[in-house]
């Protein structure tokens, strides 16, 4: 039996289910120090007087930092991570680095902002003398809003704001725009909102002698180690960082941050365990927010609804930093025109700096924005044409004939954007069919309405991802991996891929990632990949590894490795079953001295490693339909029924599959109806608790019908996969506006700005009304 | 000191997870005498005289509860922070209604945030938990 394709429940639950899991808030060492920070309540301002002298008399204290005191020994993060690769050129990519204070000195750029830290035996302790600790601000000016161009500059590295910008053009979008039959413009905004995984942030860091070792809920270990030790100034090899148990990320732990940084220090400062763990006030203002676009867009079309050009404009608001333009900015560009044969199209888009929180790429990172600006329009053709919305997209989609379909630019890995899919016509009826468009448009009912969405996803992205293997005495496989997952189930992936390369049994592999202890290189679980990079990476090592295997029984049986096969532990003649050797008696016999029967010229051991460097990404795609019921008093809306059709390439777990586009698609329904990361005009921000800033609940959960396409398998990894795990969020926001938008029929209302909050949906109707 | 702090840093009961310490996300959950709380709201000493159940009274390792495995089963959960609450507050459901319906589940357990699941297997989970636990 295969067990790729099978749903198999995960191997990683039960510690999970039965409370015995251990996250970073639950790890506990003898004489850990707690932390307490001190953080700016201004946007910006300038540090007058700091003192923390009676923090210091306070109970419990050990230590309290500063800025200043930190100068010179910890400094700040200048993070360039997504520098422009070569194959850009085009876009004329300008970035600068991000910079990202470890503690502020002299000047607070964001409410947040750490400004000391207080150490003490316990939390509690912590946090009263944090109350002690006297600051004095001269408040600044402050850059809010970035579409202003005379705002006081943010960084001096960063003139005018601008930390990153860059600009495509295929085609003649000017001129086809000037010489069109039709036009529309819109503005199309999606807010800033947060990734919220229900942990929140937390970091401990042990220190003996020189060596540091660091627990921290984040997506990147190997990244956050690198980080640490520029920092610090150290080697990489003091520093060790792992995930215990992680409570989420969903882009916001895809980062390095100050905690991660100071926490360590402050370990190696004491030579005593020292543990922070956020708490949801201040991972509202102090983790990194997302999207926060936009964006001016112009299209172009004929009277049957085809776009010929679409040109768009946006900014997006950086807060201090955005950390990764290219994924959080260009991925809009090279998403943007989605499923459709769209020839001429232009886009400038800005990252600017604003005294907030900063930047982050959240699930979907730059695509949830660019399919609700391009299923808007869509919408929106179809309303000035009084069209059906769903023959507008029809006419528009990618034939089956002219796939792979160049989008003639770009990817920001520097590759040219082919897509590697088909079926979208296909797709889309189907898609149709399941949510009952054509009686829904027969015989409509009042307040009810049906949208449509489409995406593109660009998955398994590199720079690259690491597989190691190797057995053990028990004759099992253990893989190592350089990615941290943290709710994805791949230890449960892997060990299905594994088993099937190895004939055993899914429990039979022992899986293990997110340690830099690990292996010398690794990257993360983040950006749709690890299934694709690090399944790619295993899957290589395990054919290296199974050479390794036969080549060693080989030598205990005396036969030729080719006459040998693999399966349920053992390693047997090809044709004589009782002939054969266990993966046990392989493992003794790869041990190094005496002991040893290894073929003339072959290294001790059994491990085997294989780095995959992806050649470009591999493109999923997907349609989504959303049923909806609007109360045209009240504004609110129900979402009745989400129905998702998706393309993630060959299924390992189709379980695992399903709980990634459900938990994916509920976000999408949060982002476009219900949260939103508020600053009022000062910088000050409005959401510090669930009270503010809501999530949907069980309440809010519509009926979910997915079907997984059952495409071809990518030919661009050795698994054909595709990623999925961000797949979820990026129809619903245009899918769901635009079947608010039907439900109000024959009003032509428009409904371009997110969240969709019942008194948007009211001005909405009453403009139209107007 | 709060009844959450008290489980988990007095006695080392580290299953009641804490997702909000504002009394909106139900990661803390606990029964006080059969009824669930938030212990992240409740103080340690409110509960002196009263018998606490936490995710670690209703099933170990060893000896998982129904709704523990049918969590596992149908994929109730992935990053699996919510769970512990999630279960406890679906234990207090279950024994209020041991057939449980979608609409019921929907509104009654709406004071758990899942942020990961979009919550459709943790009603499955909870159904088939029924079935395990009526056989
Ligand atoms: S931690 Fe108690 S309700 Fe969120
Ligand atoms: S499983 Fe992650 S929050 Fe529920």
């Amino acid at each position: 039996m295969t067990w790729v394709g099978q749903r198999v429940a995960r191997k990683e639950d039960l510690p999970l289910v039965t409370g015995t899991g251990l996250y970073v808030p639950d790890l506990k060492l003898t004489g850990t120090l707690e932390v307490a920070f001190v953080r700016s309540p201004h946007a910006h301002a300038r540090i007058t007087a700091l003192d923390t002298a009676e923090a210091l008399q306070a109970e419990g204290v050990v230590c309290v930092l500063t800025g200043p005191e930190i100068r010179g020994k910890v400094r700040p993060m200048v993070l360039d991570q997504e520098a422009a690769p070569p194959g850009l050129e085009t876009a004329e990519p300008e970035i600068h680095p991000a910079t990202i204070e470890i503690l502020a000195d002299g000047e607070v750029r964001h409410v947040g902002q750490a400004v000391a830290a207080v150490v003490a035996d316990s939390r509690y302790r912590a946090e009263d003398a944090a109350e002690l600790v006297r600051v004095d601000y001269e408040e600044l000016p402050a850059a809010i809003d970035p579409q202003k161009r005379d705002n006081p500059i943010v960084f001096e590295n960063v003139p005018g704001n601008v930390q990153a910008r860059y600009r495509i053009r295929v085609g003649d979008a000017d001129a086809a725009l000037a010489g069109a039959a039709h036009r529309l413009a819109l503005n199309v905004r999606s807010q800033r909102v947060t990734a919220a995984p229900m942990e929140t942030r937390g970091v401990l860091a042990s220190t003996v002698g020189e060596e540091t070792n660091v627990w921290s809920s984040t997506q990147i270990p190997w990244w956050v180690r690198n980080a640490i030790a520029g920092s610090l100034g150290i080697p990489q090899r003091l520093v060790r960082v792992q995930i215990p148990h992680m409570g989420g990320g969903f882009g916001l732990k895809v980062n390095v941050y100050p905690e991660e940084v100071l926490i360590t220090y402050l370990s190696r400062l004491l030579q005593r365990p020292v543990r922070w763990v956020e708490d949801r006030v201040e991972h509202l203002i102090a983790s990194g927010h997302a999207r926060d676009q936009l964006h001016h867009v112009e299209a172009a079309f004929e009277d049957d609804g085809r776009i010929t050009a679409v040109r768009d404009r946006f900014v997006l608001d950086s807060g201090v930093a955005c950390p990764y333009p290219l994924s959080s900015a260009y991925n809009v560009a090279s998403h943007f025109r989605s499923m459709y044969a769209i020839p001429h199209f232009a886009i400038d888009g800005e990252c600017v700096l604003t005294h907030k929180m900063f930047n982050l790429p959240y699930r979907g990172a730059g695509r949830p924005e660019a399919a609700f600006v391009m299923d808007r329009v869509m919408n929106a053709v179809a309303q000035e044409l009084g069209l059906d919305p769903a023959d507008v997209i029809r006419r528009n989609l990618i034939p089956d004939e002219a796939q792979p379909y160049s989008m003639r630019m770009p990817y920001r890995d520097g590759h040219e954007v082919v897509y590697d899919a088909r079926g979208f016509p296909a797709a889309f009826e189907r898609l149709l069919e399941l949510i009952g468009y054509e009686e829904h448009r027969r015989s409509p009912r009042p307040g009810r309405g049906i949208g449509l969405g489409t995406y593109v996803e660009g998955t398994g992205v590199g720079p690259f991802e690491s597989g190691q293997l190797q057995l053990d005495s028990e004759g099992r496989v253990v893989v190592y991996s350089g990615c941290a997952p943290h709710g994805q189930g791949l230890e449960t992936t892997m060990s299905q891929v594994v088993a099937d390369a190895f004939g055993l049994t899914p429990e039979a592999v022992v899986f293990k990632a997110g340690d830099t202890a690990l292996m010398p290189f690794g990257a993360g679980t983040f950006a749709s990949r690890s299934v694709v990079t690090a399944g790619a990476a295993i899957i290589e090592s395990s054919n290296r590894l199974l050479n390794r295997i036969k080549a060693i029984a080989g030598e205990l049986m005396e036969m030729a490795p080719e006459d040998l096969e693999v399966g349920e532990g053992m390693v047997r003649a090809r044709g004589v079953p009782t002939r054969g050797v266990s993966l046990k008696e392989v493992f003794r016999a790869s041990s190094p001295g005496p002991g040893a029967r290894l073929p003339a010229g072959m290294d001790a051991g059994t491990t085997e490693t294989f780095y995959w460097v992806p050649p470009t990404v591999t493109w999923g795609f997907g349609v989504v339909g959303a049923v909806v019921q609007v109360d045209p008093e009240t504004g609110v809306v129900k979402v009745e029924k989400l129905v998702m059709l998706h393309d993630c390439g060959r299924v390992i777990n189709p379980l695992i599959v399903e709980g990634q586009v459900e938990g994916g698609l509920l976000q999408g329904v949060g982002a476009t109806l219900y949260e939103e990361v508020v600053y009022d005009a000062a910088g000050q921000p409005r959401a510090t608790t669930f009270l503010d800033y809501l999530l949907p609940t069980s309440a809010e959960v519509p009926e979910i019908v997915q079907e997984s396409l059952e495409g071809a398998p990518s030919e661009r990894n050795p698994l054909g996969v595709k990623g999925v795990g961000e797949s979820g969020p990026i129809a619903p926001p245009a899918a769901i506006a635009n079947a608010i938008i039907d439900a109000l029929r024959p009003l032509n209302v428009q409904l371009n700005e997110l969240p969709l909050t019942p008194p948007k949906v009211l001005a909405a109707i009453e403009q139209a009304r107007a | 000191m709060t009844l959450a702090d008290f489980l988990r840093g007095e006695l080392g009961l580290t299953g009641t997870h804490l997702g909000c310490e504002h009394g909106v996300c139900g990661a803390c959950t606990v029964l006080i005498d059969g009824a669930s709380a938030r212990s992240c709201l409740t103080l340690a000493v409110q509960a002196a005289g009263h018998e606490v159940t936490t995710i670690e009274g209703l099933g170990t390792p060893e000896n998982p509860h129904p709704l523990m495995r049918a969590f596992s089963e149908m994929h109730g959960l992935q990053c699996g922070f919510c769970t512990p609450g999630f279960i406890v507050s679906a234990f207090e459901y279950l024994r209020e209604h041991p057939q449980p319906n979608r609409e019921e589940m929907r509104r009654d357990l709406s004071g758990n945030i899942c942020r990961c699941t979009g919550y459709v297997k943790i009603f499955a989970s909870i159904e088939r938990a029924a079935e395990l636990m009526s056989s």
